[in-house]
């Protein structure tokens, strides 16, 4: 139902919202010829609550190139897991484009937002999303089943995986056997498996401690430091603190963009 | 595919209970088919057999003679020798009530029919020791005749001891000239009242000792089969033509006893069937039923699997290959245990019950069908699920 009327408003022009005022604008490529991986114009999300309309996102530009840590952050509502679920390929924008690698996503099909994510994207969820009934190479064997591999790659690229997190001894678990901490583990390892080219993790240490929250980040800045993009979603300043770059998020607009230096002058 | 394959069979797996108790229903179902048209079955080659042995070649006359209107034997005969052509066999059939006697011992169940020489042939008898009624015994109503095995070993011990005694039939002394062989097989019983207990006499003299005087029941037996509307015809022609009034008499042929039988038994293995089938309806809900609850369940698992890169169509196959997967495997188990079944309840209940084939391949299809078909709803609706309302839910 729900996802039936996001199909339908995705096909109405707004009227009143700053998106339609700008959606005309003409847009230029990237003149540097170092194309970002991430490029969102003007993207805009709007969700229709009976007869009010709710600017989710309301044009929201950003680039973001290889190699960076942004932490995007914001108070509860200002559209930060909109904003996720368009860069992770999870829905797409009611106006706007984003180009991820060069291609536009805006306006792909399912099946075709299904590859960018098995291919392009890594996600960290704050419940880990783990299958239960699944054991640790299972789960992160998953996006490797459905990017086609044979039965012997998978098992080879989960398992060196999983030694990445430090549990490819604890292969043939299952996630209730491990602590938070670990399962969170296992899920970098899941997002790690496909070689992506981006890390989305949406308040990826909003279920841990203080302890294994640290953990957790200091192997996020590693991923970082060996190359990986990481774009980091939370509500948390003293986590954002912990990225290279921070963008900001109210009422859906972006309200600073800039060096993790910069941002803690602007709070 | 493969994959979905093995995703659905570890699946099933995880959840042994509920997949058991989805296949429950599907097991009994096709069992309840496989039993009730084995057991339908059964029953019709049984009597089948038994119509068989009684010679679907057999066409019954039987008449009611009138003051005004009657048919006597000679009439019949003349009928008999003009259509030879048609006829194997023919015998007039007169019963005879009463008691049969030797020495102090009495036996009041035996059959005591009158009949012509024809009639071991008509009936696909074989004598055991002496000879059967003749031409001449008719002729001179001689007061012979042939006894059945039960007959013989009970008066007289043996086939061989009759031979030459007499018994006396409602006190009418008869020699006896010959035995028949044991109609029923070695492993069964000799009852009183059975088919071994019968006495047979020429047809003439039966008339006397029934004393009414006229023959109302004759036995044809037909070159062939094939021609039994034909033969219907003539004896009908040939009847009507001194009875000039159809209820007075009545042409009964075995063989269409026999596709009537046929007929009534087909229509009792398709209702059963029926049964079955429903029954196996009501499985595939059930199926249904747990494939929506599995989907609901699973919604968290299906957002999972769609942000890892799931196509729709994936997911689809994985649920209705799940179901196809659990319908086909509560099949196979269906059938064993129908299988297994249709010979124990056969045993029981004492007659020969064989799984067919088709009742097989028809349950089992029926219940693969039922899964995709009740697999394919819950499926499409797992499909359709939005990524981020799927991950949302717990
Ligand atoms: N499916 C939806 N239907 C209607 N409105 C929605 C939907 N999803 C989000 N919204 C609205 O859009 C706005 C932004 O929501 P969003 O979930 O992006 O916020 P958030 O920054 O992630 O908040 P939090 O920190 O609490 O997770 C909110 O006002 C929310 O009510
Ligand atoms: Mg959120």
């Amino acid at each position: 139902m729900a996802a039936k009327a996001f199909r339908f408003l995705r096909r109405i022009p707004s009227k009143d919202s700053s998106c339609a005022a700008e959606s005309g604008r003409s847009q230029k490529m990237d003149t540097d010829g170092n194309a970002p991986l991430i490029e969102l114009r003007n993207i805009c999300k709007i969700y229709q609550m009976g007869t009010e309309q709710v600017h989710a996102n309301d044009g929201i530009s950003l680039k973001i190139s290889r190699g960076e840590f942004v932490a995007i952050v914001g108070k509860s509502g200002s559209g930060k897991s909109t904003l996720m679920n368009i860069i992770g390929a999870l829905d797409v924008p009611t106006e706007g484009e984003y180009y991820l690698d060069g291609e536009d996503v805006s306006h792909m099909s399912e099946d075709q937002l299904a590859e960018i994510r098995n291919k392009m994207i890594g996600f960290i969820f704050q419940q880990y999303n783990l299958l239960l009934r699944d054991n640790l190479l299972e789960n992160v064997e998953l996006p490797l089943l459905y990017a086609g591999y044979s039965k012997s790659e998978r098992k080879e690229k989960a398992m060196r995986s999983l030694e990445r997190v430090g549990l490819a001894d604890k292969w043939f678990n299952k996630p209730s056997q491990l602590s938070g901490g670990q399962q969170q583990r296992v899920s970098i390892a899941r997002a790690l498996a496909g070689n992506p080219s981006l890390i989305l993790a949406d308040e990826p240490t909003g279920a841990l401690d203080s302890k294994t929250s640290r953990e957790v980040l200091d192997f996020l800045k590693e991923l970082n430091r060996e190359g990986n993009t990481i774009i980091i979603i939370t509500h948390d300043n003293s986590i954002a603190m912990e990225a290279k770059r921070v963008v900001r998020i109210k009422d859906g607009k972006i309200n600073f963009d800039g060096d993790v230096e910069k941002y803690a002058e602007f709070v | 595919m493969l994959n979905s394959f093995s995703l659905a069979l570890k699946s099933i797996w995880s959840n042994k209970m509920r997949s058991f108790l989805t296949m429950l229903g599907i097991i009994i179902g096709v069992a309840a088919v496989i039993i009730l048209v084995g057991l339908v079955n059964g029953q019709m080659s049984y009597m089948k057999e038994s119509f068989s042995d009684m010679g679907t070649n057999l066409i019954s006359v039987n008449l009611t003679n009138v003051n005004s209107r009657s048919v006597s034997d000679e009439e019949m005969y003349e009928f008999y020798t003009e259509n030879i052509d048609y006829f194997d066999a023919m015998s007039p059939n007169v019963t005879v009530s009463g008691t049969i006697k030797s020495g102090n011992e009495s036996l009041s169940s035996t059959t005591i029919t009158g009949v012509s020489e024809e009639y071991l042939t008509l009936k696909s008898m074989e004598l055991e020791s002496g000879r059967f009624i003749q031409y001449s015994d008719l002729a001179s109503r001689q007061k012979v005749c042939v006894i059945g095995y039960y007959v013989a070993t009970e008066f007289y011990g043996s086939a061989e001891a009759a031979l030459g005694d007499t018994l006396s039939i409602n006190g009418d002394r008869y020699t006896i000239v010959g035995t028949v062989e044991r109609q029923t097989s070695d492993s069964d019983e000799v009852e009183e009242g059975g088919s071994d207990d019968f006495v047979f006499i020429p047809y003439t003299a039966a008339v006397e000792l029934a004393r009414n005087g006229t023959i109302n029941n004759y036995t044809f037996a037909m070159s062939d089969v094939e021609q039994t509307e034909t033969v219907k015809g003539l004896l009908n022609t040939f009847l009507y033509s001194i009875f000039k009034n159809e209820d007075l008499y009545s042409i009964t042929a075995m063989s269409e006893l026999l596709d009537s039988l046929n007929s009534m038994i087909a229509m009792m293995s398709m209702m059963l069937g029926g049964i079955g089938g429903i029954s196996l309806l009501v499985a595939g809900v059930g199926v249904m039923n747990i494939m929506l609850v599995s989907v609901t369940e699973r919604t968290r698992e299906i957002g999972i699997r769609n942000s890892l890169g799931a196509k729709r169509s994936t997911i689809m196959q994985q649920f209705v290959i799940e179901a196809a997967v659990t319908s086909s495997l509560g099949g196979l188990m269906g059938i064993a245990l129908g299988c297994g079944l249709t010979g124990v309840i056969g045993k029981v209940i004492g007659m020969t019950a064989v799984p067919t084939v088709g009742a097989i391949a028809v349950s089992f299809s029926v219940s693969v069908g039922i899964g995709l078909l009740f697999g394919y709803m819950p499926a499409s609706r797992a499909a359709k699920l939005n990524p981020i309302d799927a991950l949302r839910s717990d």
